[in-house]
Order: structure tokens, then sequence, then C-alpha cells
């Protein structure tokens, strides 16, 4: 074993600039009085700033890290980058909220800190233990975070997180075994090259394969790992809730692509088969279900349900080597447009939810439009980018995947794809309906951090996806092997 | 920066400058904010004049091209290009023509959230040229798509009784058919690696030829698109959200709806369906004069059994774009010319028929059939633009209705592709019925003696503004009717070109 060398620590210069900060704000923390948590607050999205600065810094950069256990290519930048400004949307979206529905606690924001450190290692990865490392250290402060308001439902959130997050996990560290027992080892590349040799046992690969697809389907809540998903969203505070249906999906779905890319394309035709018939089933169950959802958050959640099949969509063909790299940039491209859209929609459910999980109810966002012109723009704005309705980002991202698929040979697929976006228009267009064209008279919480998270939102899906040349440049270059 | 002072984007996006504007005024400065809209789509309008002046008439080809590379990375080929020619000039025209005559009917229809409904109002105009303009694939689908959005609120908020549900009917309908293009669409760019429809033009014979796209597939995509732009027409059996949205619509989204809207379902077998899938083309041509025949008999036989007079005018759509879609597939000269003119014939007439009716129902708030009666002798002026605007729409010698059918059933009785002179046959049928149903209306609502309403309402006649909203209208009828020469020298250098690339 030898001593990490400057190029080592370089790899991961990010992460560790995040971690050693995260702890040291643990330590600081202790000295900010209560009441004034808005200082950790700062503190934080400072630290995460920093690391941003490095991350932009690595942009081109390729180098694998600590004898190949870790990996710095286009791919890692770039969901480093989409993790990190996620984690800045997240603590703006927490900033007046935790006030406000007093739980403003400075653990929050390191656990938040140390959740994201696990996603951007996960996001470097290139060993199936690093690949659980990072999962449970994204995993377990989430949990936490989600049990942070110490109501009853925050709790309920919490364990049922926890229980079959653990469950979840279970599945990765059975299936890293069995791959270890099939190639005799964790490292990515190497399974590849085992695998891609005649003397490997296939049999025990492909389940092995199979179960770390469990672990993170699990992960990025698609059917049918999906069951604690609507619970969990609704339970856990709005702000966690934000965070995690954007970092837990992104961490869920960078993990998912780099370890199949990378080591399992020789049993990509068994992983196919698995692979359409858990996008097509994500996609029609979260949509249907989606559908009759009253509770805002209920119907967000159902949301995130159905866009894992959508970006599964793309991912299916990911064995077929001409297609693979759209396959994942396309992935990739359609994770910026659903964080960007998703932290605004949230954000607009933030301003609107009321102590005692008030105001959360569809019904509650009548007669906004009258009463808030601006908010009801934007909550328009990222419904329509959720359908995938032009001029938004999250049009432009479904034209990739689906192209993605269909060059992959999977039209039938493409075909489930623009159905479900049919019958989710429907439910999207109820919270329109609701905000436009029924009387009402709902009350809004007016923060700086939260209006200024959802006007850049919105602004971005509009304008991004006008001039997305650069986001499409950035995402091709995330391509793995 | 360039490409924003081409002609075509000056005309697309000028009317976003309107939106701007609108979105700094106090909302409670109604008269303004009016002002502000109209004399946005006052100089849109002029600058699809100048658009027009800068035209060539003789030549066939795209014109005033925009094209600038848009999105040129990770294997995608898509341009900003925006272009004009023979078949795309005149609904640019009626679209810019058309909107400042619907801004003009809302001046005392439309009293509450005036700015939202202008700003709407513009939103969707800039859709609309768009969709004519555009000639790659990505941007049309773009602006296909937006125009959706401000139609579902011009319907949702300001809407009848029943506008949530119509808006979401329609928002969903026509959707369905988009998503199935946009497959389509994909499939089209993977294979040809361009969405830019000239290139398309020049690729597709060959990947035909050497079987990349074998026959069935191409039969596959053009149903594609056929369901996607027959929605919008919309062609019989697809036409159910029709009569909802335009029942529960404020009377100009029923004016753009009708005058615009539609004709982009009709544009589009024009621009997409026909030059793209040509082999496919020829092979449905009969079921689609199948299905546009029923549609003109079917619409005008619905019309004559409408108690409302809003819904007669709105079933009567099916039967004049089922005229236009024959006329289309007749694939001859004659046949598409008089498609294409009777696209914008409709536009007037229907227009200006949804803008009376609009009128009248401002005043009495009912449009039932039954309680109207004698209004001639009360209202004459009303009178005299209702009979001519009827008139124009059933097809009367000397107005322009009828130089379109004529020229349509002309072409469908010659036509090669349908092969059966029948369907112009029946067709005729349903030119007959348009007189039964539309003097139907006109007798009952306008002659006789005084209904209920016309007896209790102290109705006034149009005001100078009203009347000033439907002449135009009411010249424009003449002027095709009369000499429809300079029309159809427009059309027939690009119909031609059009035609010859048919292997017929």
């Amino acid at each position: 074993m030898t001593p990490p060398t400057n190029t080592d620590l370089y790899t991961i210069l990010p992460y560790i600039l995040l971690t050693a900060w995260t702890c040291l704000l643990l330590l600081v923390d202790l000295f900010i009085p209560k009441g004034r948590k808005s200082i950790t607050a700062a503190l934080a999205a400072l630290g995460i700033a920093g690391a941003l600065g490095f991350s932009v810094t690595q942009i081109g950069i390729e180098h694998p890290g600590f004898s190949g256990m870790v990996a710095l290519d286009g791919f890692s930048t770039f969901a480093n980058i989409l993790l990190l400004v996620s984690g800045l949307f997240g603590i703006a979206l927490a900033y007046g909220y935790t006030k406000r529905m007093d739980i403003e606690r400075g653990e929050y924001y390191t656990l938040l800190l140390f959740s994201l450190t696990g996603m951007m290692l996960m996001a470097q990865a290139n060993d199936l233990i690093i690949v659980f490392l990072a999962l449970e250290l994204l995993s377990i402060p989430l949990y936490v975070l989600s049990a942070i308001a110490r109501k009853l439902n925050s709790e309920e959130s919490g364990v049922k997180y926890f229980l079959l997050g653990a469950f979840a996990s279970g599945f990765v560290v059975y299936g890293t075994a069995l791959i270890f027992g099939a190639t005799g080892s964790t490292n990515l590349s190497v399974i590849f090259a085992q695998a891609a040799s005649s003397s490997t046992s296939s049999l025990l690969l492909t389940i092995g394969a199979a179960l770390m697809l469990v672990g993170f389907g699990f992960k990025v809540a698609a059917v049918p790992f999906h069951m604690w998903t609507p619970d969990v969203y609704q339970g856990a505070p709005t702000s966690v809730t934000a965070f995690m249906a954007a970092g837990a999906k992104i961490a869920g779905f960078v993990a998912l692509f780099r370890v199949f890319t990378t080591a399992f394309p020789t049993i990509s035709s068994d992983m196919t088969g698995i692979l359409w018939a858990l996008s097509a089933l994500t996609m029609i169950v979260g949509n249907l279900v989606a559908i009759s959802q009253t509770n805002i958050k209920r119907m967000l959640a159902y949301s995130a349900i159905a866009h894992a099949g959508y970006i599964l969509m793309a991912f299916v063909p990911y064995g077929n080597n001409a297609v693979a790299p759209t396959a994942i940039a396309a992935g990739m491209f359609y994770l910026v447009a659903y964080a960007i859209s998703n932290f605004g929609s949230w954000g607009v459910v933030i301003a609107l939810e009321k102590a005692e999980g008030k105001g959360l109810e569809l019904d509650d966002y009548a007669g906004l439009a009258k009463k808030y012109p601006a908010l009801a723009i934007a909550m328009t704005i990222f419904m329509l980018s959720l359908i995938g309705f032009p001029p938004t980002l999250g049009m432009v991202g479904k034209f990739y995947l689906f192209r993605s698929a269909m060059a992959g040979g999977f039209t039938g697929l493409a075909l489930i794809g623009v159905v479900t976006s049919l019958l989710s228009a429907y439910y999207y267009l109820r919270v329109v309906v609701n905000m436009y064209m029924k009387e009402g008279d709902p009350e809004v919480e007016r923060e700086p951090w939260l209006g200024l998270t959802t006007a850049i939102t919105a602004i971005a899906t509009v304008v991004v996806s006008l001039v997305p040349q650069f986001l499409f440049l950035l995402a091709s270059t995330a391509v793995l092997r | 920066m360039e490409f924003l002072l081409q002609p075509l984007t000056l005309l697309t996006f000028l009317p976003l400058v309107g939106v701007l504007v609108l979105l700094f005024v106090n909302a409670e400065q109604k008269t303004a904010i009016r002002w502000i809209a109209m004399v946005t789509s006052l100089i849109t309008l002029a600058v699809s004049l100048w658009v027009f002046s800068m035209f060539d008439a003789s030549n066939p080809d795209l014109q005033l091209e925009a094209k600038y590379p848009w999105i040129q990375v990770a294997g995608w080929n898509i341009y900003y290009y925006l272009a004009v020619d023979g078949l795309s000039i005149l609904l640019v025209l009626l679209t810019a023509f058309l909107t400042p005559i619907s801004i003009l009917s809302t001046w005392k229809a439309v009293d509450e959230r005036v700015k939202d409904f202008m700003i709407f109002f513009l939103l969707l105009e800039v859709g609309m040229t768009g969709v004519f303009l555009a000639q790659d694939l990505f941007l049309f689908y773009i602006f296909w798509e937006f125009t959706l959005v401000p139609m579902y609120f011009l319907i949702g908020i300001w809407g009848g009784p029943r506008r949530v549900y119509a808006a979401i009917k329609f928002f969903l309908y026509t959707m369905a058919g988009s998503i199935l293009m946009l497959l389509a669409i994909l499939f089209l760019g993977i294979k040809a690696n361009t969405f830019n429809v000239p290139d398309l033009l020049v690729r597709l014979p060959d990947i035909y030829a050497n079987g990349t796209i074998p026959a069935a597939t191409q039969m596959l995509l053009f149903v594609a698109f056929t369901a996607a732009f027959a929605i919008k027409v919309p062609m019989w059996p697809l036409h159910s959200w029709l009569p909802d949205a335009h029942v529960e619509a404020p009377t100009a989204g029923s004016v753009i709806l009708a005058g615009v809207l539609l004709k982009m379902g009709t544009y589009g077998f024009l621009r997409f369906n026909i030059p793209l899938f040509p082999d496919a083309t020829i092979q449905a041509a009969p079921w689609i004069a199948l299905l546009a025949t029923i549609g003109i008999i079917y619409g005008a036989a619905v019309s004559y059994a409408q108690a409302d007079v809003k819904k007669l005018v709105a079933y009567s759509s099916v039967s004049h774009l089922g005229f236009v879609m024959l006329g289309l597939f007749a694939l001859n000269a004659e046949g598409v010319s008089g498609a294409i003119l009777q696209m914008v014939n409709h536009g007037l007439s229907t227009g200006a028929l949804f803008l009376l009716i609009g009128m009248i129902y401002e005043q009495t708030h009912t449009r039932e059939i039954k309680v109207y009666g004698g209004l001639w002798k009360i209202t004459p002026i009303f009178g005299t633009l209702m009979l001519i605007a009827s008139l124009s729409s059933m097809g009367l010698p000397g107005l322009n209705g009828f130089v379109g059918e004529f020229t349509i059933l002309l072409g469908a009785f010659g036509s090669k592709a349908i092969g059966n002179p029948w369907y112009a046959g029946l067709s005729a049928l349903g030119v007959i019925m348009a007189a039964v149903y539309i003097l139907y209306m006109f007798q009952k609502v306008f002659l006789g003696p005084a209904g209920e309403i016309t007896h209790h309402h102290e109705l006034k006649d149009l005001n100078w503004r009203e009347i000033l909203t439907v002449i135009p209208l009411v010249v424009f009828m003449f002027w095709i009717g009369l000499y429809p020469k300079p029309f159809f020298d427009i059309l027939a250098p690009a119909v031609e070109k059009l035609l010859s690339a048919l292997p017929l």
C-alpha cells in the first residue's frame, strides 16, 4: 500500500475540502449561540461555494486516484458541480423555512454537508467498497434530517427511510460480495476485465449486478423500490425533501451510471431487459398514482418517481457502445433539468406551507395567480418543465432522453415515455388550473433566499432551454470509459 | 446578434417586446395595456407587410432565410432556421392580420385581468408566426407546442362556464397528437442526422431508396405526423375537442383558434407530411380523402342540429377544414392552391362570424338560436355584416368561400391521387348543406317575428369600433371573391415545386 500522493489528493480535492470544512463547522457550531444559527448556514454555504470553485477548475481534467479506487473525470466533475449547486439551493430553501417551522438547529447544515460529501464521493467512486462507503455517508445524514422536526410524521419518515434504506444497503453489500466472488475484485475496471474473460461465472456476476440494481433503484426511487418515497417526502420537513429529492436521486443515478457502464457492459444483454421493465414500470406507476394525489408533497413525490423512470429509459441501451455516451450525457443533462425544476417547485411549496403541515393541499393553490403573479408564473414554468413542455429545460432534456432511447432501438419504451408524459400533463396542469382558474385567498411567506432560489431556478429553466449549448457540451464530456 | 435583425426574426419575436413592456405596466391601467398590445400587434402587422414586400412571388423556394447554427453539439444538428415561401406567406400575413383585429374585439369584452390576457395573446402570436416560419423540426416543435400554453390560459381564465374542462381537454388532446410527432421527429433526426427540413428533403430520397427507412416505417412516420396535425385541423373523428374549446373560449380566442390555430394543422400536412413522406402520402391520399369527405358531411349535418350559434359555427369548421384536407390530398395544383386559399378564407369568414357572434353575446349573454329572431329590423348593420360573413362561409359566388371550395372540388374531381370522383361529388353535397345550416341560422336569428331576447333587450346596433373590427375582413372577402388571381399567383410556383417532387 503506497501512501497517497499529491495527485491522489488532488483527484478528490473538492471532497476533502468539504469534508474538512464540515468537521470544522461541527465544532464551530458549538460556539454559535442558539438563534444565531444563520451563521452556521452562511458558513455551510461558504464551504460549498469553495468546493464548487475547486470543482470548476477540475473541468476537463481526467485522472484516476488512490490506485484506481476513485476517479476524476468529466463525469465526476459534472456530477460534483451539480451536487454542490444542489447543496447551495438546499441551504437557501432551508434557511427561512427552518426558522419559521422552529426546527432551526446547527446540525441541520452540518448533516446536509455530510450527506453532500457522500454524494460527491459517490460520483468519484470507482470501487464497490467506495460506492458502499459513499452510499452510507450520504444516506445516514439524510435519515437524521428526515426526522429532524421531531414531530410524529417527521419521525415516522426518518424511521421508515432508515429501515428501508438499511435494507437496500444490504442488497448493495450482498451484491458486492457476489461480484467479488465472481471476479475476485471490487474495482470496477478489474471487474470489467475479469468479466470479459471467459473463466468468470457470469451467473454470479449477473445476480450480483441485479442486487446492486435493487440498491440503486431504491435510492433513485424506481418502481418497485419506491414504496418509501411518498411517505418520506411527505413526512420530512419540506426543505429536507427538496434536497433529498434532488441530491439522493442524482447520487443514485451517478452510481448506477458509473458502476454499470464501467463494470457490467458484458452482461448488458441480461441487464437491458431488467432496466427496460424497471423504467417502464416506474414511468407508468409513478405517473398514474400521481394523478390521484391531492397533497402537493405526495404529488411531487410520485412525480419524482416518474422522473426516475425517464432517466432510466435513456440508460437502457447502456451496453450499446455507440449509444452509451449519449445515454449518460442525456441522463446527466436531464438530472440538471430535473434538479432545477425540482428545487424551484419545492421552493414554491415551501412558500405556501404553514405550520402543522397546513397549506400543502392542491386546493391551497387556488387563486395564487391573482395575489402573487410572480410566484404563479414560476410554478407554471416548473410544472411545464416537469411535463416536458417548451420553452423549458425539461423539454430539451426529455428530447435528449427520448433520442437516446430511440437511438438504442427502444422505440417502444420511448412510446411509453411520451404517453406517460401526456398523463403527467394532467396532474401538473391541475396545479396551474388551481393557481389561475380558481378563486382563493392563499397566504405566502416572503423570504429573500427562498424568493431568490425560485427566481433563479425559474429563469434558468427558461433561459438555459433557449441557449443550452454549454450544458450540452458539459454533459457530453460526462462520458465514462 | 445579427440574427435578431433578420426580417423574419423581427416578425416572429416583435410581440415579445410588447410582452416585456406590459410586464412593467400597472395592471390597473387597462386602457394603456390595451393600447400597448394593439400598437405592438399593429407594428407586427407592418413588419409582416414589409416582409411581404420583400417576398418574391415568382420564386418557388424558401426566402428571407434566417439560418444560424443553434445546438451543434453532442450529435445534435439543430438550426435556428426561419424562412418563408409561397406555401406559408399568406398564413403568416393572416396571423399578423387577425391578431390586431382580435385585440380590438376585446376592448370591451375583456375587462378582467386585461394585462394577463394581452400578454398571453401576444405570446400566442409569437408561437403561431413561429410555426409558419420554422424550417427546422426541433424549432418547429417548440413553437408548435408553445402555442398550446397561452391558448390554454386564454380558454381557461377568460372562457365560459365550462372553461377549465375545455382548456384541459384542448391541451391534452393536442398534446396527445404532438407526442407521437415528437417520436417521429426524433426518428427522422437519428436516421438523417438533421432536423432541418430542406436538408431532410435532400437526404430522404436516398434514405428511402437504400432501405434505411423502409416503406412501412415511412408510413408509420406519416401516421405519427398525421396524428399531430389531424387533431389540430381537426379531422373527423378527432374533432371532439373543438366544439368545447370554441364554445368556452372568449371571442378573441375563438377567432384566433379558428382563424390561425386550426390552419397550423393543415399547414403541417402541407409543409411536412407531403414533402417528407411522398410515398406514404400517395398511398394514404384516398384514405385522407375519405375522412375529409366524412368530415365535410358530418360537420355540416351536426352544425344544422346545433341550438347554439357559436357551436354551429364551430362544427362548420370541421366541415370547412374537411374541404381543405380534400384539396391538399388531391395532390394536384388546383386542389392544393384551392386548399391554401381556403385556409385563408376560413380564417376570414369564420373569424368574422365569431367576432359578430361575440358582439351580440356581449349585449345579451346568450347564444341560443331560438331566443333571437327579427334582429334585422333592430340592428341592420350587424345584420348586413353577418349576412356577408354567412354567405362567404357558405360559399356564395362573388365571395371568397366560393373561390376556395370551387377550386378544391375541381382539383378533387380530377385527382389521380384520390382516384375516385365520388369523394368530390359527395363533398359538393357539403356545399349545399352549408347553405342549409347557415341560412337556417340566419333566418331564425335575423328574420321572422321578434324572439324573446329581441323583445326584452334594448339591443344596440354595432358601434364604430365594432364595425371597424369586421370591415377589414369583409374587404378581403370581396377581394378574394372577385379577383383571386393575385392570391393564386403567390401560391402557384411553390405549389408546383411541392407537387413536382411527388412520384405521381
